[in-house]
C-alpha cells in the first residue's frame, strides 16, 4: 500500500477522470475505499439503521396491516407491563439460553478435542459430527418431533428397552424445554469447528514446555489450552447467546409454543404478535425489548469475562 | 496464517498430539469417537428408514430398522402432495440470487476493508462486526413495514435484494481475512502495469480467492435453502412458496401422515448432505482459514 498509483492519461479522458487523476494519492485512496465499502454502508442504512428507527416509531403506533398506523402514545408499553405471555416468553427464552448455551459449548469443546487427534479417517468423524448442523431446520424439526414422539419415537423406544420410563417429551412443560436443549446440543457443529480451528492453532511447543515442567493432561488443559482458547470460547459464547435467544423455527413447527406456553420463545411470540394477531406496534416493542436484553447480556458477559480473555497479540 | 499456499491442498487433520498420548487414553478416545458418531448418525438412519415405511410399520414396537415391505412410493406421494417442483424453482431463484450477491457484493466490500487504507475504515469495519452480533430477528417487524411500503410483499425481493448490499457481515469478515493473506506485491505489480483498483480486485484478487468464495457461496446456499422465517414472513401466495415452507406446512396439517412428512424431510436434506460431502473441505477450511483473528 506504499507505492503511488501511477495513472496515465488516456485519450478519451472525461472531465471526471481528469479531476480524479489530479487528486492527491491519499484523497484518491479514500474515494476508492468508500466506493468499495459503499454497498455495505448503504445496506447498513437501509436494512439496519432505517428499520431500527422505523421500529422505534412503530412502538407508539397501532398498526394492524389493514388500516394505516395510528398514534396511540404509550399504550403498547402499558400492555407490555401487564402481558402475562410476555413474561412467559421471557422466562422460556431465559431458561433455554442459560441451559443450552453452556451445555452446547462444553459438548462442542469436548467433540473438538476428540476429533483433534491423529487417527486415520478422522475426517469421517469430523463430517459426521458436523452433519446435524447442516440439516435444514424444518427437516430436523420434523425428525425430532418424530424421535420424541411419546408412543412411537425412537428415544422412548430406547428408554423402554433399557427399562426406563415413558416420557411425554413434548407434552409436559419441563420435558418440552429439555427437548429443545437436547436438539440444540445435537447440532453444535458450528462452535465445534471453530474450537477445532483454535486447538489446531496452538503451537505444539507450548505443550512440550508444559510437559518438561511436569504437567499432566489436566494441567495442560487448564494452563495451556484453556487460556489460549479463551478468545474463541468467548466468541462462541456471545454468538451462542445471540443464536439461542432467537430460537424460532423448531418451536414454531414442533410445539407451537406449548405446552402451557413453556416453549413460547420471544421471537416466536414476536412473530405471532406481528403476523397472527397483527399487532405490529406491539411486536416492535417486543423486538426492542429483545434487543435491549441481548445488549445487556452481551455487556454483562463482556464485563464478567472480557478481562479474563487472554489475547496473544493485543492490539493486532 | 499461511493460507494461500495450502488453500488447494488438504488441511492437516490433526496436530501432533499422539506422541505424548498414553495408549489407554488413545483407546478411550477411539471409543468415545465411535460412541458420539453413533449418537449423531442414528437419527438420520431412523429418518431414512422410517421414510420407506407404510403407515402401519411406522407405529410398531420394537422399531423395524429395515422396513419390509419397502415403500418408496412415500416419496412420490409426499412430493406430489404439494407442488414441490414449483417450490424447488422458487427456492432456486432465491438461492442463486443469494449466491451471486454474496460472491460479488461481499468480496467487493471485503476488498475495500482488506486492501485500501482510508480514514474511517476501522470505524466501518467495527460496524460490520457489530452487525455480526446483532440479532436479525428483531428486524423482521420494521423490515416488513419497509418492504410493504415498497410493495415487495409476496415477491422474492425482500429475500434477495438486501443481500446485494454487502452480503452479510460474516461473509465480509471471512473474505477480508482471506484477502489479507494474499501478498501485496502481486497487487503492486499489477498497479505498476496500469491496473486500476477495480482491476486489482477483479483480475488479481478474485481468481486467487476462489476457495474462500466457494466457502461463502456454500454458506449462502445453505442459509437460503434452509431459511423459514424470511419466506413465511414475506411470501404469501402458494405459487411463491419455497421448499422449506412446503415442508413446514406439512406439520400444520393433521391429515398428512408421518411417513410422508419424513419422506419429504429426507428429500429436502439429501441435496444438502450431498453438497456437504463433496465440498466438505470448504466448510471446515472456511472457518479454519479465517482463524478468527486479526
Amino acid at each position: 500500500m506504499t507505492n503511488p498509483t501511477v495513472k496515465r492519461k488516456r485519450s478519451p479522458a472525461s472531465g471526471l477522470f481528469e479531476w480524479y487523476s489530479n487528486l492527491s494519492l491519499k484523497t484518491r485512496r479514500t474515494i476508492m475505499g468508500y466506493i468499495f465499502i459503499m454497498p455495505f454502508i448503504l445496506g447498513f442504512i437501509l436494512w439496519f439503521l432505517g428499520p431500527a428507527l422505523v421500529a422505534g416509531w412503530l412502538t407508539v403506533h397501532r398498526w394492524n396491516l389493514l388500516t394505516p398506523p395510528r398514534y396511540i402514545g404509550f399504550d403498547n408499553f402499558e400492555r407490555l407491563i401487564n402481558d402475562e405471555l410476555f413474561y412467559k416468553s421471557l422466562k422460556a427464552t431465559f431458561i433455554y439460553t442459560i441451559t443450552s448455551v453452556p451445555l452446547g459449548l462444553i459438548f462442542a469443546f469436548f467433540l473438538a478435542a476428540l476429533i483433534n487427534t491423529k487417527i486415520k479417517g478422522i475426517s469421517i468423524f469430523r463430517t459426521i459430527y458436523y452433519l446435524p448442523t447442516i440439516v435444514p431446520f424444518v427437516a430436523s424439526a420434523i425428525l425430532w418431533a418424530w424421535l420424541l414422539n411419546t408412543e412411537f419415537g425412537l428415544i422412548n423406544a430406547a428408554l423402554r428397552a433399557m427399562g426406563g420410563p415413558k416420557i411425554a417429551w413434548l407434552q409436559e412443560p419441563g420435558w418440552a424445554m429439555a427437548s429443545f436443549v437436547i436438539m440444540s446440543v445435537w447440532a453444535v457443529g458450528g462452535p465445534m469447528i471453530i474450537f477445532l480451528a483454535g486447538l489446531q492453532g496452538i503451537p505444539e511447543v507450548y505443550y512440550e514446555a508444559a510437559e518438561i515442567d511436569g504437567a499432566g493432561q489436566w494441567a495442560k488443559l487448564r494452563h495451556v489450552t484453556l487460556p489460549l482458547m479463551s478468545p474463541i470460547i468467548f466468541f462462541n459464547l456471545v454468538i451462542g447467546i445471540i443464536g439461542a435467544a432467537q430460537e424460532f423455527v423448531r418451536a414454531y413447527l414442533i410445539t407451537g409454543g406449548g405446552p402451557e406456553n413453556s416453549t413460547l420463545f420471544l421471537v416466536l411470540y414476536i412473530y405471532r404478535t406481528a403476523f397472527q394477531s397483527t399487532r405490529m406496534g406491539y411486536a416492535a416493542v417486543l423486538s426492542w425489548v429483545l434487543f435491549i436484553i441481548l445488549m445487556a447480556l452481551s455487556f454483562i458477559v463482556f464485563r464478567l469475562l472480557g478481562s479474563r480473555v487472554y489475547y496473544e497479540n493485543p492490539g493486532d | 496464517m499461511a493460507i494461500s499456499n495450502q488453500a488447494n491442498t488438504n488441511v492437516p487433520d490433526h496436530i501432533e498430539v499422539s506422541r505424548s498420548m498414553p495408549t489407554l487414553w488413545r483407546i478411550v478416545n477411539l471409543i468415545l469417537l465411535f460412541f458420539f458418531a453413533f449418537l449423531m448418525i442414528i437419527p438420520f438412519v431412523w429418518l431414512v428408514s422410517s421414510s420407506f415405511k407404510t403407515q402401519n410399520q411406522i407405529f410398531t414396537y420394537p422399531p423395524e430398522w429395515i422396513p419390509a415391505p419397502f415403500q418408496p412410493e412415500n416419496y412420490i406421494n409426499a412430493l406430489t402432495y404439494k407442488p414441490f417442483h414449483l417450490y424447488f424453482k422458487n427456492t432456486m431463484i432465491i438461492v442463486i440470487s443469494n449466491i451471486l450477491a454474496v460472491v460479488f457484493s461481499s468480496s467487493f466490500v471485503a476488498y475495500g476493508f482488506a486492501r485500501i487504507r482510508f480514514p474511517g475504515r476501522d470505524f466501518w469495519f467495527g460496524v460490520v462486526l457489530a452487525t455480526l452480533f446483532l440479532p436479525q430477528a428483531i428486524l423482521i417487524v420494521p423490515n416488513f413495514m419497509i418492504f410493504a411500503k415498497l410493495g415487495w410483499i409476496d415477491t422474492f425481493y425482500p429475500l434477495t435484494v438486501p443481500m446485494f448490499f454487502g452480503g452479510g457481515a460474516f461473509n465480509i469478515f471471512l473474505l477480508r481475512q482471506f484477502f489479507r493473506t494474499i501478498p501485496e506485491e502481486l497487487a503492486d505489480a499489477a498497479r505498476l502495469d496500469g491496473c486500476t483498483e477495480f482491476g486489482v480486485y477483479w483480475r488479481i484478487m478474485m481468481p486467487l480467492a476462489k476457495p474462500a468464495l466457494i466457502t461463502v457461496a456454500i454458506f449462502a446456499f445453505l442459509n437460503a435453502w434452509n431459511d423459514l422465517l424470511g419466506p413465511i414472513t414475506y411470501l404469501r401466495s402458494t405459487s411463491n412458496h419455497t421448499i422449506a415452507m412446503g415442508l413446514a406446512s406439512f406439520t400444520s396439517q393433521m391429515d398428512i401422515s408421518w411417513d410422508l412428512q419424513l419422506a419429504a424431510s429426507t428429500a429436502m436434506t439429501v441435496p444438502v448432505i450431498i453438497l456437504f460431502f463433496f465440498a466438505q473441505r470448504y466448510f471446515i477450511q472456511g472457518i479454519v482459514m479465517t482463524g478468527l483473528k486479526g
